[in-house]
């Protein structure tokens, strides 16, 4: 395993830019996730590294060893696909030596590592199956061993679990993860799926429209986003639009006035995340923001129940409330009160 | 009104089932005439048989000219099947896989000896060959060679056709896969992409052979003297004859394709490339 570095790597197709200046650092034995919209480059970045999409501008660094202009077979790089992208008329076991019959390994050993490999994945025995004699979960299994069979430099995953079905999908989250920090991976994913992003990474990166919003830890992103979009995109918020009067002091379109944290005057936003904030039947002292408003509608989640409240006529608050026995959950149409401490909100200019 | 949905229902299945029976006997019909023909004892062909007997075929062993037609005949379709693999395998990757300006047209242009009329096939080729003759100075009408190239146009629509097919089928990715495994350009065709689409190249290459063993119309044009094909030989005799050798031999022809098409779908499934 090594370290992954991207220097400021870009693509363009004609006037469209796939990927903008992107530079990360992946250490050794570190997984990174790359999250975001499609369209928003994360892909391409990742066929980058992987060598089937050479760039327009910047460099990819494996090990310290620049890859940039090295086609994929030279690259060591080990990749797991969408579709999986086994070989049809192999078996399982074929596939897994695949690797390593290219790089010219002794038979015998081949043998000893695919074997190795298959047991990794839990799949001993299945050797001699084609692969359309397998489920999605193992055949996506069998790819996993083929791509570290060759004991590859970085693990590269574009989407690997979208194709499972979502029970199966948060069994192999956790399988892969376990397995990268046991064997102590470099990986990067790609993902659109935040949960999926959440579970696996080590730090996430959050990109959109070919370029990174942000970097950091699931706390980072989730926490102290750095811009509307990551606020966005990262868990859920609230967003109201108005106006940052003064440092601390934000009025929203629809006219409430708000206690925030910092801000520089001028037009903004102003994020919440639903779980922020308290509801109760009687107003709450002891809060930067306690506003009367009306429920318009709740729908239940489970674990959580998911309440939406009328506050003017422009704006509408999500509230997330734990769904534990004492819990207050009023009906439609009730008049309540919300709450939340002015540092619980984060304000966005524009 | 269920009972009348079921009723319209079977009566479209009989319907289907009727209309797939007829055209089958429609197609059938002849062969199975040809074949029985075979066996009648009698020289002149009427109806009913006065007997049957194995002399016909004994009667084409007799006779150089099938033995010879058929052993030329054998050959070129070999050697155009595999000249046609040679250009119509790298032509169809190239259709299927390449976008380029003039890729509908060259695609067109590729399966239009399937369209064009075997005698203007067949005249416009004699006409070139004329020309390269005079041009070059060397022999080109009527050799052996000559009827080859001939044969390798239309074999290649077939390959082209077939092997384009299957390649769509192949997901691409598999063959990033093998690259990405350490297998270059050229180990990813011969390993994953050439494997993938094998099925396609055999169909291919049994149906382009089969449409040169049969070719009549444009082999009439490039023959030589002494240098006739089967279907021609058969044409030929017919002339002067009609005794049951032909369907003798037709027999034998019909014997082996269907033993080729057979040994070929044991290996791939021709119902799923065709």
């Amino acid at each position: 395993m090594a370290r992954l570095d991207i220097e400021s790597l870009s693509k363009r197709y004609g006037d469209f830019h796939a990927v903008r200046e992107v530079s990360l650092q992946v250490a050794d034995g570190e997984f990174l996730v790359l999250l975001g919209p499609s369209g928003c480059g994360k892909t391409t970045t990742l066929r980058m590294v992987a060598g089937f999409i050479e760039p327009t501008a910047g460099r990819v660094k494996l090990g310290g060893r620049e890859v940039t202009l090295l086609p994929p077979w030279k690259r060591n790089a080990g990749m797991v696909f969408q579709s999986y992208a086994l070989f049809p008329h192999l078996t399982v076991a074929q596939n897994v030596a695949f690797g390593l019959e290219m790089r010219k390994v002794p038979r015998a050993e081949i043998g000893k590592r695919v074997e190795e490999a298959l047991a990794l994945v839990r799949l001993g025995g299945l050797g001699g199956r084609l692969p359309r004699q397998l489920s999605g979960g193992q055949q996506q299994r069998v790819a996993l061993a083929r791509a570290l069979a060759i004991r590859p430099d970085v693990l590269l995953l574009d989407e690997p679990l979208s194709n499972l079905d979502a029970k199966l999908r948060q069994e192999v989250r956790v399988e892969i993860r376990e397995l990268q920090q046991k064997l102590g991976l470099t990986a990067v994913m790609v993902t659109h799926d935040q949960e999926e992003a959440l579970t696996m990474a080590d730090r996430l990166v959050v990109m959109s429209d070919g370029a990174v919003r942000q970097v950091g830890t699931q706390r980072d992103l989730y926490e102290r986003p750095a811009n509307r979009f990551v606020a966005d995109f990262v868990g859920r918020s609230t967003f109201f639009e108005g106006e940052v009067e003064a440092p601390g002091r934000f009025r929203t379109d629809g006219g409430l006035a708000l206690a925030c944290v910092g801000g520089t005057p001028g037009r903004g936003a102003l994020a919440l995340r639903p779980e922020r904030v308290g509801i109760a039947a009687a107003p709450q002292s002891g809060l930067d923001n306690s506003l009367p408003g009306t429920v318009e509608f709740i729908s239940y989640l489970g674990a959580l129940i998911d309440i939406h409240v009328r506050l003017s006529p422009a704006d509408r608050l999500i509230v997330h409330v734990a769904n534990r026995d004492g819990a207050f959950v009023p009906e439609v149409g009730q008049p309540v009160h919300v709450g939340w401490p002015a540092a619980a909100a984060q304000v966005f200019n524009e | 009104m269920n009972a009348f949905a079921v009723l319209r229902r079977r009566a479209g299945r009989w319907a289907l089932n009727g209309a797939a029976t007829l055209s089958l006997a429609y197609i059938l019909l002849p062969l199975i005439f040809v074949v029985w023909l075979a066996f009648f004892r009698q020289e002149i062909p009427s109806f009913p048989p006065e007997g049957y007997s194995l002399r016909w075929f004994a009667a084409i062993l007799d006779q150089r000219k099938f033995v010879d037609g058929f052993s030329l005949s054998f050959q070129v379709g070999v050697l155009a099947t595999g000249l046609g693999l040679l250009l119509g395998v790298p032509a169809a990757l190239c259709l299927a896989r390449y976008d380029f300006t003039w890729r509908a047209p060259l695609g067109s242009l590729l399966l239009m000896p399937l369209i064009v009329p075997g005698v203007v096939l067949g005249t416009a080729m004699y006409v070139f060959h004329v020309e390269l003759e005079n041009a070059l100075d060397v022999d080109v009408i009527g050799t052996f060679y000559a009827l080859v190239s001939g044969h390798v146009v239309i074999v290649i629509p077939w390959i082209v056709r077939l092997v384009t097919a299957s390649l769509s089928g192949v997901d691409r990715t598999i063959e990033e896969a093998a690259q990405n495994l350490g297998a270059n350009r050229w180990v990813t065709f011969w390993r994953v992409t050439l494997p993938a689409i094998r099925p396609g190249i055999v169909a291919g290459a049994l149906f382009g052979f089969v449409t040169s063993f049969g070719n009549l119309e444009m082999s009439l044009f490039l023959v030589g003297p002494g240098r006739t094909t089967l279907p021609i030989v058969i044409l030929q005799y017919l002339e002067w004859k009609i005794d049951p050798t032909i369907a003798a031999v037709s027999v034998v022809q019909i014997a082996l394709i269907a033993i080729a098409m057979l040994v070929t779908d044991r290996y791939v499934k021709l119902a799923r490339v065709v």
